[in-house]
């Protein structure tokens, strides 16, 4: 008789479907894989323990490297945090300024996936399309603060600079034109035969289990869920604008991209409303740090002499230690920082919650029954970045 | 219902379990004896009016120096349902470094309680897949720790591995096509 081995094979690190240095061990039953384990950390940089050596101005740009395809986002998330643990409140201005280039980043975000999704699955003139529209909103970071990829345009208490005419103009066009951009992309995916097959049915996670796993972003609003930081907890100027957050119904990657499809509409709406509203005034509070913020002492307990703390002196005595979590919505999901503060202007604890370490984890349970060549697509519709995974 | 409202309701439901109830803005966090945390997380998971249905995030804190207890495990949870959300924290000592795995409660919490090991090393037991996540399989020590040095002591000396590198692509000189 026979034997029936599985056939264990590996994919990545090196893979260009893999989004990054994601590699997959699957064991394969002819074309059905039966066991995934995913490995990670190919990319980590130890940003946790450097942000805890460096102050809040100095940590800053290391938040670009998480999530590089949507660095703005990143940036923003950290301001608001350090914001928040150090009660600083952000201008008017700087808000409405900061919410626009969330929502520009989340459409240069979705570009990208869309055009790498598509490429994966077998669609190649999204690509092409898709990456002459991420163009014009690279311009348009460009035109703020000089940089297109590693922005740190932000700053904690509001912006670098402030926006000029020429930006909202480009910005006005930009939001003009961009919704027959998405037309032309639906136009050759949308009803696509090949594009339905590959998607329809594939990767289900059903809403229940994908909020026990964690998932956030367009990944959990796929099954239904409307879960959304900008509604549940909002910040900047969220409060102040009219948005809806799209849901898909069946769970599987065809909803995921339809969400994701949706949310391109949604921004341009949000982008609009704020430049319509944009309020005068600065774009720094007085209270913002400097860049060579001051380290300055751990709080003490009354009554312990001032001092340096020498390693191996009871730490004890210089709590009580602030902590805060503070989340924001990222194009991938929920981005959450969680600070533990002693006083100082470097954080004894930073701990960042990446949206994509947690999607990648959910990959054996979307994988696993599925065919091969469904895993492609997986990939594809949880929308990760290995930088932000790894950290 | 609000963070403080939790929090009293857990101390009303485990009192002898909850060790101090600390508030900074609006929100809460209530440090617990880690022995029945799987009980603390299941009532706070399964009773209807908190819900806590999504673990947001799981993390290890290091408090080294501290008379008590050196680590902390940190958890967020969120109940999508009611929008509330609570901080728990549960202590760790030095010599006992293990809790119990919240895995089977929140499946999101593999991968995090992974990360905690392989950064703080604190065990997780009842954990399906126990090993490092990020750093390689035969890292040595924790990174996150306070005591772990942020740069390499050996100074000037190369990477241990380096040699074995070496002697691979040493070895596999002979396949390369010329």
């Amino acid at each position: 008789m026979l034997k029936k081995k599985e056939l264990s094979i590996n994919m990545g690190p090196q893979h260009p479907a893999t989004h990054g240095v994601l590699r997959l061990v699957l064991e394969l039953d002819g074309e059905t894989v039966v066991k995934c384990t995913p490995h990670v950390g190919y990319l980590h940089r130890g940003t946790e323990k450097l942000g805890e050596n460096r102050t809040y101005p100095m940590a800053l740009p290391l938040t670009d490297r998480l999530d590089y395809v949507s660095s703005m986002s990143n940036n923003i998330g950290y301001c608001v945090a350090v914001e928040r643990l150090l009660g600083i409140e952000a201008p008017a201005r700087a808000k409405y300024i900061r919410t626009i280039m969330a929502e520009l980043t989340r459409i240069a975000n979705h570009i990208v996936w869309i055009a790498t999704h598509a490429l994966d699955i077998g669609a190649m003139t999204v690509f092409l399309y898709s990456m002459r529209d991420r163009e014009w909103i690279l311009d348009l970071y460009e035109m703020v603060c000089g940089a297109r990829l590693t922005v740190t345009y932000p700053r904690i208490g509001g912006v670098r600079c402030d926006i000029d005419q020429e930006f909202m103009d480009s910005c006005y066009k930009f939001i003009e034109d961009f919704p027959k951009r998405i037309e032309e992309y639906e136009t050759l995916i949308d009803q696509n035969r090949i594009w339905l097959q590959r998607t329809v049915g594939v990767g289900i996670i059903s809403a229940a289990d994908a909020i026990n796993w964690g998932l956030t972003g367009p990944t959990l609003r796929g099954s239904g869920v409307a879960y959304d930081v900008r509604k549940a907890a909002p910040y900047d100027a969220y409060d102040q604008i009219d948005f809806e957050v799209p849901v898909g119904k069946n769970c599987d990657v065809y909803d995921r991209y339809r969400c994701r499809m949706d949310e391109f509409r949604q921004s341009i709406s949000i982008i609009k409303q704020c430049l319509d509203k944009l309020p005068d005034g600065l774009v720094l509070a007085s209270e913002a740090p400097p860049y060579d913020m001051p380290i300055g002492k751990p709080r003490v307990m009354p009554g312990h002499p001032m001092g340096e703390i020498l390693p191996g002196e009871l730490v004890e005595e210089k709590v009580p230690f602030d902590e805060l979590y503070s989340a924001t919505e990222v194009p991938k999901g929920e981005l959450g920082f969680y600070f533990v503060n002693d006083g100082t202007a470097r954080p004894y604890r930073m701990r960042i919650r990446a949206p994509s370490f947690v999607h990648a984890s959910v990959l054996p349970k979307l994988c696993e029954g599925s065919l091969v060549a469904d895993v492609i697509a997986n990939i594809g519709t949880i929308d990760i970045v290995l930088g932000e995974c790894d950290r | 219902m609000t963070p403080r409202a939790i929090a009293e309701l857990i101390q009303s439901k485990f009192k002898p379990e909850v060790a101090e109830i600390t508030e900074f803005g609006d929100q809460v966090s209530v440090l617990v004896n880690k022995t029945r945390i799987l009980e603390i997380m299941s009532f706070l998971r399964n009773s209807s009016e908190l819900y806590f249905d999504y673990l947001t995030d799981l993390c290890g804190v290091d408090y080294q120096g501290r008379k008590n207890e050196r680590f902390e495990v940190v958890y967020h949870l969120r109940s999508i349902l009611h929008n509330h959300c609570i901080r728990i924290k549960a202590a760790i000592p030095e010599k006992d470094c293990k809790i119990d795995s919240v895995v089977r409660i929140w499946a999101g919490a593999n991968w995090h309680e992974r990360e905690c090991f392989d950064m703080y090393g604190i065990s997780f037991t009842g954990h399906p897949d126990f090993r490092r996540i990020l750093m390689p399989d035969d890292w040595e020590g924790h990174p996150l720790r306070k005591d772990y040095p942020l740069k390499s002591d050996l100074g000037e000396a190369e990477w241990k591995g380096f040699k074995e590198v070496l002697e691979t692509v040493e070895r596999n000189k002979k396949y390369e096509v010329r």
